[in-house]
């Protein structure tokens, strides 16, 4: 299977062809005929995204999502790998578990899926699960988190800070102290007092931030910051990393372009936790992204039946999905303000994404020999964001209706196409060459 | 007025003209016939997930001195699975041809998203919303303000002037941001008095001043003392150590109430916690408008029911 | 086109005390009559009246909540409804309004007034009667007929509230 691209524009500016033979980047198609000649003019290429915070549903949850429809959504908005949370029933705690997760993803082939385990058994918080089960199955967690709950506890976290780095690991903490957000709604200040919704008050994420880079540094692990969302969060891993803590720090699409004003109209497509803070909170975060300070954009995604939004505020689940939208999220936020170049977007989306997760073939994109996974993005188109762009099937996205600019054109994993023109791969062809990708890495 | 969800949206004009109406509408209880034909085949409807006799039974007399029609659906929200309450006893209502919708509801906002949602073609009433707001509550207030004022002479006028002082659980009441909104509209001055647990953690931008000690806001001479009601039902633990405390620190007893000016009265929405919040004897002076806030909501009901319903031309 | 004035000042007087006369002669005296106006300036004429016939009690009855019409305008704050002390129950309640027209009005006044009491009898007093009625109703005692087509608007002009005194066709 090969396939040319001509004219495509990478993201250090130099506009090139590139060329796709067996699954990797080569030099030259040496025989037989292409199989996919695209038109790159116009277009970025950046390497293939990678998510480190998905939710895939699945098991358990399928009437929200699936792996199946968690990885189209994830291929057309140019990912071509997907970090699963464990927030799945059963939970992703035992091998057998992630494995299983893992093997439906490389069936289903749109996206490479890394399960990641849970840190506490059933996510209760109480004691550590399988962990060296999980990481020496052939999922081979390396990322390990109970996101959906904090690791509140102090002692477990540190227990957990050091069995993990027993296994070359990583802890993703969701930083938020249960104990200062009962109830919580939206963000605590003066608007929240407004509209009689409980506060979420940024020193619950902020207290505990505190707390773990402390304690990563006294046990000399890794740590990573889920969905940083206050600029006091910014502040206190600028001083951690300041330290030499080996802390790193994601922040979503979503926390880097909407505020709380939002929540005005109490309409819950807004409602996600952490919550939607000040406009002075979502500026910190893009600088912070800008210096480095947060190293990686993950997407969180939260898909929803459409009866868990359809509600009042106070009964309406969490989240909202972004998976389709994150590219030009990111665009419309970061790149257009010049904060970040293409290349940055390529760091912070593909490039470190994967040096935190252990995920290989991603250090030397659209190297020779390197895995072809990449997508192309057309970042002069604008499109009116609607239902009609979302894959997965969650339709709890913020942006509907809202101008965004950019569309993915194409996405290739492993060397076969994902999406094409625009528009998705049908599921048997990928499957088909997705397993003929694997046979040909493996054989 | 198509819906009232809030009174932060109550114009001063549209204020005064509810309050004027509620002046006519008073003089039906006092009449042989009470009642007037005005809303003869409207149907509305009492909404409640939240349990409150009071104020469902003040509805329903308004709606019937007006001579609609009445139902009264009660839907303990909390048993109900998840999303489904609102909207599928909002579409059974449509189905049933409510002109009206008086909704009661445990979460700040629902009233706006039945308003907002399509579910049904009907006025919204807020009869409270979680910790939001409850602004017929605060219409009903300055309707007895205004009155004990200006007495026969009220009609056309606002409370410009007039210094108001909430004391109690602020950060849970939704009677106070009601109050706050409506009559700062209204010309009024409102300060709040609470330990700093029951207030908002940010008031910035709120049109009021704050302050913990309720015995140099009674020393200010104040022309209003609204009391709230200490709600045991809304609160975690740690607000206060005990009641004790509260009712010595914040309380209205008989010695504060004895300090304040003769012409300054004594407000609670009701019910009351005699003893705690607020003294018997304070609560039954001549000072107190408590039971003057029931009958005026009566009428302040009829005026806003009147106004949504008695129009037929949409804004 | 220019309003015409169908009645000034001096009509709009002479009309006022020849009415009172007509009040009196009809009830034989003045016993048991009460006066009411009906907002706003039915009112201000009740008023002149209540001072052309000494003894007689003024008063005001708001119609608005008892309007069949409610639904078609926006929504209309009403005035005061002042019924004097001594009521109407068996009494002869004399209603004054300025114009007389399809008679709606009037049908409203009289299901307040039956709310309100019971008076032995019910007259109606109007400044200008201008036809179309829609209902059969009539006035007792009549200031001007002014037999009107229903695209002319009569307008009413009282020096109380208004800056001149004075009736115009348009």
């Amino acid at each position: 299977m090969s396939i040319r691209i001509r004219g495509a524009q990478r993201p250090d500016g130099t506009t090139t062809d590139l060329y796709v033979e067996n699954g990797v980047f080569v030099g030259e198609i040496s025989t037989g005929s292409i199989r996919h000649e695209i038109d790159a003019d116009g277009l970025i290429a950046l390497p293939g995204l990678v998510d480190l915070h998905t939710h895939l549903r699945e098991p358990g949850f399928e009437q929200s999502e699936t792996v199946l429809t968690g990885s189209r959504a994830a291929a057309i908005g140019g990912f071509t790998a997907v970090f699963a949370m464990a927030n799945t029933m059963p939970v992703q705690d035992t091998a057998g578990v992630v494995e299983q997760v893992q093997s439906l993803g490389d069936r289903h082939g749109y996206v490479t899926v890394r399960p990641i385990g849970a840190v506490t058994a059933g996510l209760a918080g109480e004691k550590l699960s399988e962990i060296g089960a999980m990481a020496q199955s052939r999922a081979q967690v390396r990322v390990f988190s109970d996101d959906g709950h904090c690791v509140s506890d102090a002692l477990l976290m540190r227990r957990a800070l050091e069995y993990v780095k027993t296994f070359g690991g990583v802890v993703a903490q969701h930083a938020q102290e249960p104990r200062l957000t009962i109830g919580a709604q939206m963000n605590e200040g003066a608007l929240s007092s407004e509209l009689g919704l409980a506060g979420w008050p940024a020193v619950a994420e902020e207290s505990i931030i505190a707390r773990d880079v402390l304690l990563a540094e006294h046990v000399g692990a890794r740590l990573h910051v889920c969905h940083v969302s206050t600029a006091g969060s910014v502040d206190v891993i600028r001083w951690a990393k300041a330290r030499g803590i080996k802390v790193t720090a994601e922040v979503t699409p979503h926390h880097l372009l909407l505020t709380e004003e939002l929540a005005r109209g109490y309409d819950s497509r807004y409602k996600v936790n952490p919550p939607l803070r000040r406009d002075e909170d979502v500026l910190a975060l893009r600088a912070a992204l800008a210096d480095g300070t947060i190293d990686i954009v993950a997407t969180d995604p939260a898909p929803h039946p459409v009866e868990a939004k359809d509600c009042a505020w106070d009964e309406a689940a969490n989240g909202m999905v972004g998976l389709e939208s994150a590219l030009s999220v990111v665009h419309a936020s970061v790149v257009q303000s010049g904060q970040l170049s293409w290349a940055d977007v390529a760091r912070v989306l593909s490039g470190t994404p994967a040096e935190i997760g252990l995920l290989a073939g991603y250090d030397a994109p659209f190297g020779l020999g390197s895995p072809a996974h990449f997508t192309l993005y057309d970042p002069n188109a604008t499109r009116r964001f609607a239902t009609s762009d979302l894959r997965g099937k969650g339709l709890n996205s913020p942006y509907l209706g809202r101008e965004l600019p950019g569309r993915v054109i194409a996405t290739v994993h492993h060397g076969h196409a994902t999406v094409l023109d625009g528009e998705l791969v049908d599921a048997a062809v990928v499957s088909t060459e997705h397993s003929a990708a694997r046979e040909a890495l493996n054989g | 007025m198509r819906h009232l969800l809030s009174t932060k949206d109550v114009s001063r004009e549209e204020a005064i003209a509810i309050l004027d109406i509620a002046e006519d509408m008073a003089g039906v209880a006092d009449r042989e016939v009470k009642k007037l034909p005005t809303l003869r085949g409207k149907t509305v409807v009492n909404l409640f997930f939240e349990d409150s006799t009071r104020t469902r039974v003040s509805f329903e007399v308004a709606a019937k001195r007006l001579s609609a029609d009445v139902i009264n659906f009660s839907a303990k929200g909390s048993s109900v699975s998840k999303g489904e309450s609102l909207k599928d006893t909002a579409q059974t209502l449509a189905a049933m041809g409510a002109d009206a919708v008086v909704i009661r509801h445990p979460a700040s906002g629902a009233p706006k998203v039945l308003a907002d949602s399509g579910w049904i073609d009907a006025g919204i009433v807020n009869a409270g919303d979680g910790t939001h707001e409850h602004p017929t509550q605060a219409l009903l207030d300055a309707f007895t303000i205004r009155r004990r004022l200006h007495g026969a002479g009220a009609r056309g006028k606002d409370l410009a002037g007039v210094t108001v002082t909430i004391v109690g659980d602020i950060l849970h009441s939704r009677v106070a941001r009601s109050n706050i909104w409506l009559l700062t509209t209204l010309g009024a001055t409102v300060s709040l008095v609470a330990p700093a647990t029951l207030l908002p953690v940010s008031t910035d931008g709120w049109p009021v001043s704050v302050s913990y000690d309720l015995d140099a806001a009674i020393d200010a001479g104040p022309d209003v003392v609204m009391m709230l009601r200490i709600q045991a039902e809304r609160m975690n633990a740690a607000f206060f150590p005990n009641a004790r405390e509260y009712s010595r620190q914040w309380g209205l007893d008989d010695e504060r109430a004895a300090r304040l000016p003769a012409a300054s009265i004594v407000m609670h929405p009701g019910p009351m916690n005699r003893g705690l919040e607020i003294s018997a004897h304070a609560a039954d002076s001549p000072q107190s408008t408590v039971l003057e806030q029931v009958a005026n909501g009566v009428s302040i009901r009829m005026a806003v029911l009147y106004h949504l319903l008695s129009s037929g031309v949409s804004e | 086109m220019p309003a015409r004035s169908v009645l000034q000042q001096a009509d709009i007087a002479r009309a006022l005390t020849r009415i009172s006369h007509e009040i009196l002669e009809s009830n034989r005296g003045s016993d048991d009559l009460v006066l009411l106006g009906i907002p706003t300036r039915g009112v201000l004429l009740a008023n002149r009246l209540g001072a052309l016939l000494p003894g007689v009690p003024v008063g005001a009855l708001d119609v608005t909540m008892y309007r069949d019409d409610l639904s078609k305008n926006p929504t209309r704050v009403p005035s005061p409804t002042d019924i004097p002390s001594g009521g109407i129950d068996g009494r002869t309640v004399v209603l004054v309004d300025d114009v007389l027209y399809s008679g709606r009005t009037i049908r409203a006044a009289l299901d307040a007034l039956s709310d309100l009491g019971r008076p032995r009898a019910v007259r109606l007093a109007v400044l200008v009667d201008r036809g179309h009625r829609e209902l059969p109703i009539r006035a007792d005692f009549v200031g001007k007929n002014l037999p009107s087509s229903s695209e002319e608007r009569i307008n009413v002009r009282l020096a109380e509230i208004d800056d001149s005194e004075e009736v115009t066709i348009l």
